[in-house]
């Protein structure tokens, strides 16, 4: 840990607005097919090896970024109870936009009925981005430009055939929106990023499937910024991992988040409800986002969750909210996360194949 | 390059946005401005819950152009909550026997590419066995 500020100057690196911002409704979309990692396997390395998760899920042939982020965006709009008409932001983080240029934003907010008052805009940052649209979601409501504001983390994640991703390369991902703290099923009382310039992971324009570093994405990547993400957090706003009932890091195998609670001193239960990587994957700018819809399905009033995101490139958000009472009425209003999970299709390589369109005739 | 009718045609295909009949109470979809019902206009907006249940169906196993990736698949007349009927594919069927009755909710997905891989994407309803789950 190298940040070296005073107790004041720690507290003045918190993202905290004026006025106090929650969750008032959230949504969490993980699409049918699932393929099992030995699938993989049983195509690469004649099933030889260990396998990072036990299972992707695949998003079915008629299904992409936007209409993914619709369902989680609608799920969110009847848990938040509000006429889609007053959100005056809707933000998709992403690394599978549909399109290279024109917005996904743009479809989402037209097809729940946000438009046309309203900012839309992509959010781009690797796996991170759909807690940098959360972030700022934060500043436009926190500063009252805003009452309600709409943010997604959705992917359709993609490795190349034969690659260490392609076992974990999933899809899904969740829909907040924020609003004022008093309306909130959750406050999110602080935040706090960290980011440097570090290479770990990317994609050139003109490139279908991203290239990584190898070894490099794990310590000066995931694990530093991570670490130093949550511990600044907590130092900052004088917690520690007792204060919080569950935490959610982000999870590109079942490993990584593992290890990086236990280094962060949380015990395995508190992470268990967010971790859900194993059985849909690493669904990239959902994952994390997704982990808290999952911890918000079962918490309580008064429990703790501290979110922490990891993007390539590099960079984490970190997140201390506090759920309030309202979660009780609105967790019932929509499908729940472990409902999408429920419904499960596997396929073999060949339909994987086929429905991710890496046939080429 | 169809652009401007599927521009045009955007909120009834993304979320099934029809009418109301200001005088008979009757709902319409697709929008036609008139109602069948009194004869009288009908313009104001009315946005379908997307509940509703399978009419009538069949199978395409020979997809018209532009569709050739989706096939095979189903097509049904499907009966919406609040009356009108709407032709349009089910979707998350996984080999799932269709039935008259069944019932089905909206969900909105990628019908097809309007001109293979350059031209724009064109999204629209599709109806999916409802999901068990609270609601
Ligand atoms: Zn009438």
């Amino acid at each position: 840990m190298d940040v070296e500020e005073t107790n004041s100057d720690q507290e003045s690196i918190l993202l905290k607005p004026e006025l106090p911002v929650g969750i008032i409704g959230y949504g969490a979309y993980v699409p049918r097919y699932r393929l099992p990692a030995s699938e993989v396997a049983r195509i690469w390395t004649g099933g030889k090896g260990g396998l990072p998760v036990k299972e992707k899920s695949v998003p079915g042939i008629d299904e992409d970024v936007a209409t993914m982020s619709i369902e989680a965006a609608r799920n969110a709009l009847a848990r938040a109870g509000i006429d889609p008409g007053q959100l005056r932001a809707v933000w998709v983080g992403s690394e599978s936009h549909p399109y290279a240029v024109k917005p996904t934003s743009t479809i989402v907010a037209e097809a729940i009925g946000a438009v046309p008052h309203v900012q839309a805009a992509d959010w781009e940052f690797a796996c991170k981005a759909g807690t940098e649209a959360l972030v700022a979601a934060m500043g436009m409501v926190g500063s009252k430009m805003a009452r309600y504001a709409l943010a997604i983390g959705m992917d359709t994640a993609q490795g190349r055939p034969g690659d260490a991703l392609e076992y974990t390369a999933g899809a899904g991902g969740a829909a907040y929106i924020l609003g004022p703290a008093e309306e909130s099923l959750a406050e999110i009382e602080y935040a706090y990023s960290y980011v440097t310039d570090t290479p770990d992971f990317w994609r050139r324009p003109e490139q279908k499937y991203p290239e990584h570093g190898q070894r490099f994405t794990g310590e000066p990547a995931y694990f530093k910024h991570i670490t130093a993400a949550a511990q600044a957090l907590m130092e900052a706003s004088h917690t520690g991992p007792e204060d919080y009932r569950y935490a959610v890091f982000h999870q590109p195998n079942t490993k990584f988040p593992q290890r990086v609670a236990a280094q962060l001193g949380f015990k395995p239960e508190q992470i268990q409800a967010g971790l859900l990587v194993p059985v849909i994957g690493n669904t990239y700018a959902g994952a994390a986002l997704i982990g808290l819809s999952a911890v918000l399905d079962q918490a309580v009033e008064g429990d703790r969750i501290l979110m922490v995101s990891y993007g390539s490139g590099a960079g984490s958000d970190a997140f201390a909210l506090r759920v309030t009472a309202a979660i009780e009425s609105r967790r019932n209003l929509a499908l729940k996360t472990a409902d999408y999970i429920a419904r499960r299709t596997q396929i073999d390589y060949a339909t994987y194949v086929r429905y991710r369109g890496k046939l080429a005739v | 390059m169809e652009v401007p009718r599927h521009w045009r045609l955007r909120q009834q295909r993304y979320a099934l946005v029809g009418e109301v009949c200001p005088h008979c109470d009757a709902k319409l979809f697709p929008p036609r401005d008139v109602c069948p019902h009194c004869g009288q206009e009908a313009r104001t907006r009315f946005t379908f819950s997307g509940r509703g249940e399978v009419y009538s169906y069949t199978h395409m196993s020979d997809a018209p152009a532009g569709f050739e990736q989706n096939a095979p698949y189903t097509v049904a007349l499907v009966k919406l909550e609040e009356g009108p009927l709407v032709t349009a594919q089910l979707t998350d069927l996984d080999g799932k026997p269709v039935e008259i009755g069944m019932p089905v909710e909206m969900v909105t997905r990628r019908i097809r590419s309007d001109d293979g891989e350059k031209g724009i994407l064109v999204y629209g309803y599709k109806f999916r066995p409802v999901l068990a789950g609270p609601r």
